[in-house]
C-alpha cells in the first residue's frame, strides 16, 4: 500500500524583513493511489512547485503532513525520484555515468549497474548514447537521460516539475507518449506538474486545477485520455469534442483566476 | 661552433634584418591580399573581423623585432660593423679639446671667463650690501669695502686686453697655430697611416664586456685617433696659460696682506662665540672670492679670439673627414652616439639600455650553458639543468627531526674509550637529518627550477587546502562567516607589503617565499572554489538528494566537479600572481632565482642580463598560462555547457 497522502498539508512562507505571512499551500488534502497519473494544473503562484517540493522533502510544512506508504516525509529520499524542468544533469559526466548515478551513490555492484544502464537507455530510446557528454544531447535526449536516471533507482513515486516546458511541440508531444509508455510499463505513480492545460489532459488520468491565495485544490477531474493515449494518437485524442470542452472549460476557470489576481493587486 | 656564431654576431644579424624586412614586406602583401578577399563578406563589428589573420601576427612580430634592432643599434652593427670603433676615434679627439671648447662659447653658451667674471661681482655685490649689518667696527667695514673694491679691480684688470702680458699672448697665439696645423692634418686624410696588429686583434664589437674596441682599426680611425694624441697635448698647453700680469701680481699681495690681516683680528680679538663665527664667515667668504680670482684664468673675450676660430676650423675638418660616417651615425644610430669616458667607449642613447638581439640571445646561451665550471650559468649556478639529488635530503625534509627527540631513550654519550656507539635513536635522528645515504634521484636543478619550485609548491600548498575551505565555505554558514572576515582582510594587502615582516621571519630561505607564494595562492583559491561551490544550481543539488546520495558524496560527486571551472580558473589566475609576487620577492632577498639574476644584474647595470631575465619570465609565465589553458580546456569541456 504504497499510497500517497497528503493531509491538511499548509505551507507559510515569512518574509524576513518584514514578517508578512503568504499562505503558498492551505488545507491540502488528497490521495493518490498507487500507479496513479496526477497532473496538477493552476495560474503562476498558485503553489504547485510548493506542493511538490513538499512531496520531495526539499522543505518542509509549517502545517499538516504528506505520507508516502505510510510513513511521513521529512526529507529527500530516493523512493520519491524528481524530474526537473532543466535535467538538471551533471555536465562533467557522460550519459551512462549520469545515469547511474543513484546506484553508484548506494555503491550498488557495478556489474549490475552497467547491465541496467544498458536496460534502461534502451527503455527511453538512447541506445548507444552511453558515452556521450550530455552536453551533446538535445533537450528532449537530456530529459530522456533525466527519466532514466530517476527510473534506474526504482522509486515509488515519480515527481515531475514542468518536465516538459523547455522542448519544441513536436519533441514534446513525443516525449508525452514516452512518459505515458514508462508509466503503463512501470507502474509508478506519478505526479505531473505542468503550465500546459493540453499536457495535463493528456497525462492527467487525475488533474488538480489549484487556485491561488491561499494555494489549494480548486477543481479535481478523472479523465480517460491517458489511458486511450497509450493505444491511440495523440494528436487525434486532442480533436476528440469531450477533450475539447474540458480544455476550454479549464482554460475559462484559470483565466479567470488571473484576471482575478491582476484586480485584486 | 658558438665561439663562431658569437664572433660573427653582427653579420648573422644583417642575414636576418634583410630576412625580416623580407617578411614584414611579404606579411603585408599577404594581408592586403586576404582583406581584399574578404571585404565583402564581413559588416564592421561582426567579431568574425577578428579570427585568423597569422600573416599581421607575422607582421607585428617582425615589426618589433625590426624596430628592436633599430633602436639597439643592432641594425647599424649589422651594417656598419666599423662604425663604432671610428665614432670611438671621433669621441677621443672630441674629448681631447674639450677642456678647450669649455673654456670658449663653443662647448658651453659663454665664454668660462664671462661666467667666472659676472658670477664672482655678483657675490661681491651680495657681500657689499650685507656689510652694513654685520658686526664688523666702522673701521673693519671701510677696510673690508676697500678690499671689495679691490678685488674688483682685480676682475677688470683681467678683462682689459691691454694689460695681457706678451708671454700668454705669444702662447695663446702658438696654441691657434698647432690646431691649425691640426686641421690641415686632418683635412690631408689618413696619408701613410696602417692600424696596428694589436688593433686588429681586438674583440669585435659587442662580443666581450668591454662593448667597443678602443684602439682604432681603420685608416679613418687612425687619423682620428693620431689627431686626438697631438689635441690632448694642445689643450694641456692651454689649461697651462694664466692671464698674469706685474699690476695684477701687486693687487693680488696687497689684498692677501689685508684679508690675512682682518682675519688676524678675528682670531686674537676678545669676541663671543656668536660674533667671531659672523666675522670669520664674512672675511672667509671674501677670501674665497678672492681665491678663485687670483691664478689668471681670466681672460679678456679677445684675446681668445684666435683659438675659437682654430678650434671651429678643426670641427669642420674632424666633420669632413668623418665622411659617410656622418650620416651612418644620423640615420643608424639613434641617440647620442658614442661617447669616450676615461678608459673606455660607450653606447650612448637607445643603446645603452637595449640590448642588440644577438647579444641577448648570445648572453642567453652563456646562461643556459649548464657547464658551470666553464664560465656557464650564473654565479655557479646553472640556469636549468639537473642534478642527482640525495633521497636522504628528499627524506629529511619531510621528517621533521623532534620525531628523533620525542622518541623513547637517550642518545648515546661517549663510551669510556672516548667512541661513541649510536642506539637507535641516533640512527632515527641520522635519518631525519638527512645524514644517510640512500642513494641518489635525478632532479631538475639550477635558477629558474627553484624559482619554479617555489612557485609550484606554494601553488600546490595554496589548492591543496584553499579549494576544501573555499568548497566549505560555499556550502555552509558557519565556514562562510567565520573564515571570511579573516581572508578579506589578508588577501587585499599587496604581496609585496607582507614580503618584508615574512622575510624576516623566515629568513630568506625558500621556506619564506613559499609561504609568501602560499598566502597569495590560498586566497585566490578559496574564493574561486568558494564561487564555485555556490554557483552550484539547487535543482542539481536536489536531484542528487533525491537520487540517494549524502552530504559527502554530493559534495564530492557534485559540488566539485561542478567548481571545477572556477577552481581551474583560480589556479590560472594564481599561476601568474604568484609568478609575479616570486620575481620581485627574489629581488627582496635571496641567492637563487631569476629575480635574483636581474637583481644583481640591476645592481651592475648589465642591461644585456636584466633584458636576458625578463624575457625568460615573460616565456615562463606564457609557457604557464599556455599549460593551464591546456588543462582547462582537456578537464572541463563542460565549461559553460550545463
Amino acid at each position: 500500500m504504497a499510497d500517497l497522502v497528503c493531509e491538511d498539508l499548509s505551507m507559510t512562507f515569512t518574509n524576513p524583513q518584514t514578517g508578512a505571512a503568504v499562505h503558498a499551500l492551505k488545507d491540502i488534502n488528497f490521495t493518490l493511489k498507487k500507479g496513479e497519473l496526477l497532473s496538477v494544473l493552476g495560474p503562476s503562484g498558485c503553489g504547485k512547485t510548493t506542493l511538490l517540493n513538499l512531496i520531495a522533502g526539499f522543505i518542509n510544512a509549517t502545517g499538516g503532513h504528506a505520507k508516502l506508504g505510510g510513513k511521513t516525509i521529512e526529507a529527500p529520499g530516493v523512493e520519491r525520484g524528481m524530474v526537473f524542468q532543466q535535467g538538471a544533469l551533471f555536465e562533467w559526466l557522460p550519459v551512462s555515468r549520469n545515469v547511474d548515478f543513484g546506484l553508484r551513490m548506494k555503491k550498488n555492484n557495478p556489474e549490475e549497474n552497467v547491465r541496467l544502464v544498458e536496460r534502461w537507455l534502451d527503455i527511453v530510446g538512447l541506445q548507444g548514447f552511453g558515452d556521450t557528454p550530455t552536453y551533446q544531447l538535445s533537450g528532449g535526449m537530456q530529459q530522456r537521460v533525466a527519466l532514466a536516471r530517476c527510473l534506474i533507482n526504482d522509486p515509488e513515486v515519480i515527481l515531475m516539475d514542468e518536465p516538459l516546458g523547455a522542448l519544441d511541440a513536436l519533441t514534446r508531444e513525443k516525449m508525452q507518449s514516452l512518459v505515458l509508455e514508462l508509466w503503463k510499463e512501470t507502474g509508478k505513480t506519478i505526479m505531473i506538474i505542468t503550465h500546459s492545460v493540453e499536457e495535463a489532459l493528456l497525462l492527467g488520468e487525475r488533474l488538480f486545477v489549484m487556485a491561488p491565495r491561499p494555494g489549494r485544490v480548486h477543481k479535481e477531474y478523472r479523465l480517460p485520455f491517458a489511458e486511450r493515449g497509450l493505444k491511440e494518437s495523440l494528436r487525434e485524442i486532442k480533436h476528440d469534442p469531450y477533450f475539447s470542452e474540458v480544455r476550454e472549460e479549464i482554460l475559462t476557470m484559470i483565466w479567470d483566476m488571473e484576471e482575478e489576481i491582476m484586480g485584486r493587486a | 661552433m658558438l665561439e663562431w656564431l658569437s664572433d660573427n654576431r653582427a653579420s648573422i644579424a644583417a642575414v636576418l634584418i634583410l630576412a625580416m624586412i623580407g617578411t614584414f614586406v611579404w606579411s603585408i602583401v599577404i594581408g592586403r591580399r586576404q582583406a581584399r578577399l574578404t571585404a565583402n563578406d564581413e559588416v564592421f563589428g561582426d567579431p568574425v573581423r577578428t579570427k585568423g589573420g597569422w600573416y599581421w601576427a607575422v607582421c607585428g612580430v617582425s615589426t618589433l623585432f625590426l624596430l628592436w634592432s633599430y633602436y639597439s643599434w643592432g641594425v647599424g652593427r649589422a651594417y656598419f660593423p666599423n662604425a663604432a670603433n671610428e665614432m670611438c676615434q671621433i669621441a677621443k679627439l672630441e674629448e681631447a679639446v674639450s677642456p678647450i671648447k669649455a673654456a670658449l662659447p663653443i662647448g658651453s653658451r659663454y665664454f668660462k671667463s664671462t661666467l667666472l667674471a659676472s658670477r664672482n661681482s655678483d657675490q661681491l655685490d651680495d657681500l657689499e650690501a650685507q656689510l652694513e649689518g654685520t658686526v664688523f667696527v666702522d673701521a673693519e667695514k671701510s677696510e673690508l669695502l676697500d678690499v671689495i673694491g679691490q678685488v674688483r679691480e682685480l676682475i677688470a684688470n683681467s678683462s682689459n686686453p691691454n694689460n695681457m702680458g706678451e708671454e700668454p699672448k705669444a702662447e695663446l697665439l702658438r696654441l691657434a697655430e698647432r690646431l691649425n696645423e691640426l686641421s690641415s692634418y686632418v683635412d690631408a686624410g689618413p696619408i701613410g697611416l696602417a692600424p696596428s696588429d694589436e688593433a686588429l686583434a681586438q674583440p669585435k664589437w659587442g662580443t666581450t664586456f668591454t662593448e667597443i674596441p678602443i684602439l682604432p682599426i681603420t685608416e679613418r680611425g687612425m687619423l682620428f685617433d693620431t689627431a686626438s694624441v697631438e689635441a690632448a697635448e694642445i689643450a694641456a698647453a692651454f689649461n697651462k696659460i694664466r692671464n698674469k700680469f706685474p699690476a695684477n701680481d701687486v693687487l693680488i699681495d696687497d689684498i692677501k696682506t689685508r684679508i690675512d690681516a682682518l682675519k688676524e683680528i678675528n682670531k686674537s680679538g676678545e669676541f663671543d662665540e656668536l660674533e667671531r663665527a659672523d666675522r670669520e664667515g664674512y672675511v672667509k667668504a671674501v677670501e674665497r672670492i678672492f681665491k678663485r680670482l687670483d691664478d689668471g684664468l681670466i681672460f679678456p673675450a679677445a684675446a681668445l679670439e684666435d683659438v675659437g676660430t682654430a678650434i671651429a676650423n678643426l670641427d669642420a675638418a674632424a666633420s669632413d673627414a668623418q665622411g659617410g660616417l656622418r650620416y651612418a651615425d644620423a640615420l643608424f644610430f639613434p641617440g647620442p652616439g658614442i661617447v669616450k669616458s676615461r678608459t673606455q667607449c660607450t653606447e650612448q642613447g637607445p643603446a645603452r639600455w637595449l640590448p642588440k638581439p644577438t647579444d641577448v640571445v648570445a648572453t642567453f646561451a652563456r646562461l643556459a650553458n649548464p657547464d658551470v665550471e666553464s664560465g656557464g650559468g650564473y654565479r655557479g649556478f646553472p640556469l636549468l639543468w639537473w642534478d642527482w639529488l640525495p633521497i636522504a635530503d628528499v627524506v629529511a625534509f619531510f621528517i621533521p627531526d623532534w620525531i628523533a627527540d620525542v622518541w623513547p631513550g637517550e642518545y648515546a654519550s661517549h663510551g669510556p674509550d672516548g667512541t661513541i656507539t649510536p642506539n637507535f635513536k641516533d640512527k632515527l635522528l641520522a635519518f631525519a637529518q638527512g645524514d644517510v645515504s640512500l642513494g641518489y634521484i635525478p632532479m631538475l636543478d639550477g635558477h629558474i627550477w627553484d624559482s619554479l619550485f617555489r612557485v609550484l609548491v606554494a601553488l600546490g600548498l595554496g589548492i591543496f587546502l584553499g579549494v576544501p575551505l573555499g568548497l566549505f565555505m560555499g556550502v555552509s554558514r558557519f565556514f562562510k562567516s567565520f573564515f571570511d572576515p579573516l581572508i578579506e582582510l589578508y588577501r587585499p594587502v599587496p604581496p609585496l607589503a607582507w614580503a618584508p615582516l615574512i622575510l624576516t621571519i623566515f629568513g630568506i630561505h625558500d621556506d619564506g617565499k613559499i609561504f609568501l607564494l602560499f598566502m597569495v595562492a590560498f586566497a585566490i583559491m578559496v574564493i574561486s572554489a568558494r564561487t564555485g561551490a555556490s554557483g552550484v544550481l539547487l535543482s542539481k543539488i536536489r536531484a542528487s538528494h533525491s537520487l540517494g546520495a549524502s552530504d559527502r558524496q554530493i559534495m564530492w560527486n557534485v559540488i566539485l566537479p561542478n567548481a571545477m571551472p572556477e577552481i581551474l580558473t583560480g589556479t590560472r589566475i594564481a599561476v601568474g600572481v604568484c609568478w609575479g609576487t616570486l620575481v620581485a620577492a627574489e629581488m627582496l632577498a635571496g641567492t637563487t632565482g631569476v629575480g635574483f639574476i636581474e637583481n644583481i644584474a640591476r645592481t651592475v647595470s648589465d642591461y644585456e642580463l636584466i633584458w636576458v631575465t625578463i624575457l625568460i619570465m615573460g616565456i615562463l609565465g606564457l609557457v604557464f598560462d599556455l599549460i593551464m589553458r591546456w588543462i582547462i580546456k582537456k578537464t572541463i569541456p563542460w565549461r559553460g555547457m550545463g
